[in-house]
């Protein structure tokens, strides 16, 4: 199966400071690829440049060195045409489902936004039908949620109601970044079981989260991100199942389950470990990890 | 007892009218127990942290009764609250993130605060040394401005702060949200670590994610719309949930382990209700597999086994 989006030796640097004096590695040499009809997490902690990488796939942020491809051409070089037509396939939804919207405006105007934006010669009848068909395939019912207003609904409601807006284009790709964070336990479960449907008819996505059993749960690749560098990357199971860099380790030592209590120790020594990385290694079939051989 | 708390209500004031944010809440907190207090949002479990140290803006006390060690604790007074606060209760916000004064050195805010509550501040120093240092934090600290901070590194100074003078009570409201899960178990277990020491006599512990509250509480309280759910201790909540809308929120958490390809999670469908006008009778009965006929009326919040509560018309006694 060939890639949908593809990163190449993708990096970012930050201006920081004063007249931008500093330089800060946001991203550092990541590589990696989602393939149609796979959920591919990226795991970091704060500050690990997880969100940068959605950003970039998404051109809301240019690369500093490498490349991104979406189905082998290069994004940075697309026209504003061609971006527009990217962007009929690829979209994000974000964290905050409360600050997407425009409080004063309905939530059917971020449908009339898509029509006039993509489709303005389709007509009325048609339009709306393929609303209800979108909205159906997140499980909302129109009659509960058009002609509402944000603040109307609740945050599940209103994170499907985005996903349900990026169903009405042509969507091929899907950036999630934290969409679940905001919610709660009970509707969470709701959205990340929609991502799972969207990924069974042929959606990729790159699920962004900090949550680890949530990554578990919904992807079948997964990286591990730690200051911008990938150091372990394989099969959801592989990595989950069987750690190989120290940082996963700790990170899955530090996690709380519900049967199990914690083990004694903290977690921060492996925070503070040396600064060059050794190379990214094969471990296991498909997986990656950053350990000395 | 620690804290008894007894037929609580609390309303805000809107427009429209009271939203009936804590509406006859009675339980018990024993001295040494930290009890986690869960629920999805909108619930009231930061209305109650909040109503038991700062009843204020358009929060109305409405009735009921508060006893610390015994004595009445006047949450309806927001003045004869003033020599309770911060000695005999404590709070650590869900902002503490953004609790510190920005314009403020940390050393130089905790004078402050320490005086203006009649305390010597070079008297307690040397213990606000030694807790900073317990908690990972050099004494440096005190001389940097909050934004030079970590978040992690906030979140630690202001449980040291307001836990400074030894409170009977310490509430602590979604402290681990906003963090990374490394830095969640240090503050998380660092909780546990001032009971542990006698720095807090009781806490209760407020947070959506019951897998934090099953690793650092004894018994955990599960409120729903206003009103108490269940409340048992942590390990029998978890393992066996009586009370339908615990059963679901436990059912719905995914764990390591549990993947979408071999066991698909479901949800709780439908919303918690509106508490401007709340439902007559038992209020998760809209959204419960078990409802019945009975349900049409308000349960009991009864126990069941040994320290188990649950108000639920379909579980026995």
């Amino acid at each position: 199966m060939s890639a949908l989006v593809e990163l190449d030796a993708c990096t970012k640097v930050y201006r920081v400071g004063s007249f931008g004096s500093g330089r800060l590695t946001a991203v550092d040499d990541v590589t990696f690829d989602v393939r149609s009809g796979e959920v591919v997490s990226l795991i970091g902690e704060s500050g690990s440049g997880k969100s940068t990488i959605g950003r970039m796939i998404l051109r809301l942020s240019p690369v500093t060195s490498g490349a991104i491809r979406f189905k082998g051409e290069d994004i940075s070089a697309f026209g504003d045409r061609r971006l527009a037509e990217y962007y009929r396939h690829a979209q994000g939804v974000f964290q905050d489902p409360f600050s997407s919207y425009n409080p004063v405006y309905k939530a059917d105007r971020v449908f009339a936004l898509v029509k006039n934006a993509y489709f303005p010669h389709v007509d009325g009848a048609t339009w709306r039908s393929r609303i209800e068909a979108s909205l159906e395939a997140v499980s909302l019912d129109p009659r509960q949620v058009l002609h509402k207003y944000p603040h109307q609904l609740s945050g599940g409601q209103l994170q499907r109601l985005l996903v349900a807006r990026a169903l009405l284009l042509d969507l091929e790709f899907l950036v999630a970044d934290e969409i679940i964070s905001m919610l709660d336990a009970s509707t969470r479960i709701d959205v990340l079981n929609l991502l799972g449907e969207l990924k069974a008819n042929g959606l990729g996505i790159l699920f962004i989260t900090h949550d680890l059993s949530l990554g578990n749960y919904i992807s079948d690749r997964t990286l591990i991100l730690r200051r911008g560098v990938v150091v372990e990357s394989g099969r959801t199971a592989d990595v989950f199942g069987d750690p190989r860099h120290p940082y996963t380790r700790s990170l899955l030592a530090a996690v709380p389950h519900l049967h199990t209590k914690w083990g004694p120790g903290t977690t921060t020594e492996a925070r503070h470990s040396p600064t060059t990385p050794p190379a990214l290694v094969t471990v296991g079939p498909g997986h990656l990890a950053r350990v000395a051989q | 007892m620690a804290l008894k708390v007894t037929d609580l209500r609390v309303y805000y004031s809107s427009l429209a009218g009271d939203v009936h944010a804590l509406d006859g809440v009675s339980f018990e907190v024993a001295d040494g127990e930290i009890m986690g207090l869960a629920g999805e949002s909108g619930c009231g479990k930061s209305s109650l942290g909040n109503s038991l140290v700062y009843l204020a803006g358009r929060m109305k006390y409405v009735g009921g009764a508060v006893q610390l060690d015994g004595a009445p604790l006047p949450i309806g007074d927001f003045e004869a609250m003033n020599e309770h606060r911060f000695t005999r209760i404590s709070v650590v916000p869900q902002y503490a993130m953004s609790a510190l004064n920005p314009t403020r050195r940390v050393g130089r805010m905790i004078k402050e605060l320490l005086r203006s509550r009649g305390f010597d501040y070079h008297a307690i120093e040397p213990e606000l040394l030694r807790r900073l240092e317990l908690v990972g934090l050099d004494a440096d600290v005190l001389g940097l401005y909050p934004i030079e901070l970590s978040g992690g590194m906030k979140q630690r100074t202001v449980m040291v702060v307001s836990t400074l003078l030894d409170p009977s009570l310490l509430i602590a409201d979604e402290i681990t949200s906003a963090l990374d899960v490394s830095t969640q178990k240090a503050v998380a277990s660092m909780l546990v670590e001032f009971r542990d020491r006698g720095f807090v006599k009781s806490m209760i512990v407020i947070t959506h994610d019951i897998s934090v509250l099953y690793q650092v509480a004894d018994t955990i309280l599960v409120m729903y719309g206003g009103e108490l759910a269940e409340k048992a201790p942590a390990s029998e909540i978890v393992e066996s949930p009586r009370h339908p809308y615990t059963k679901l929120l436990i059912s719905s958490l995914p764990e390591i382990g549990v993947r979408y390809e071999t066991k698909k999670l479901a949800g709780i469908p439908g919303t918690p209700p509106a508490l401007l006008d709340p439902p007559e009778g038992c209020r998760f009965r809209d959204r419960c597999p078990l409802a019945t006929a009975a349900c049409r009326r308000r349960p009991p919040f009864q126990e069941v086994g040994a320290g188990h509560h649950v108000a639920c018309w379909q579980v026995a006694a």
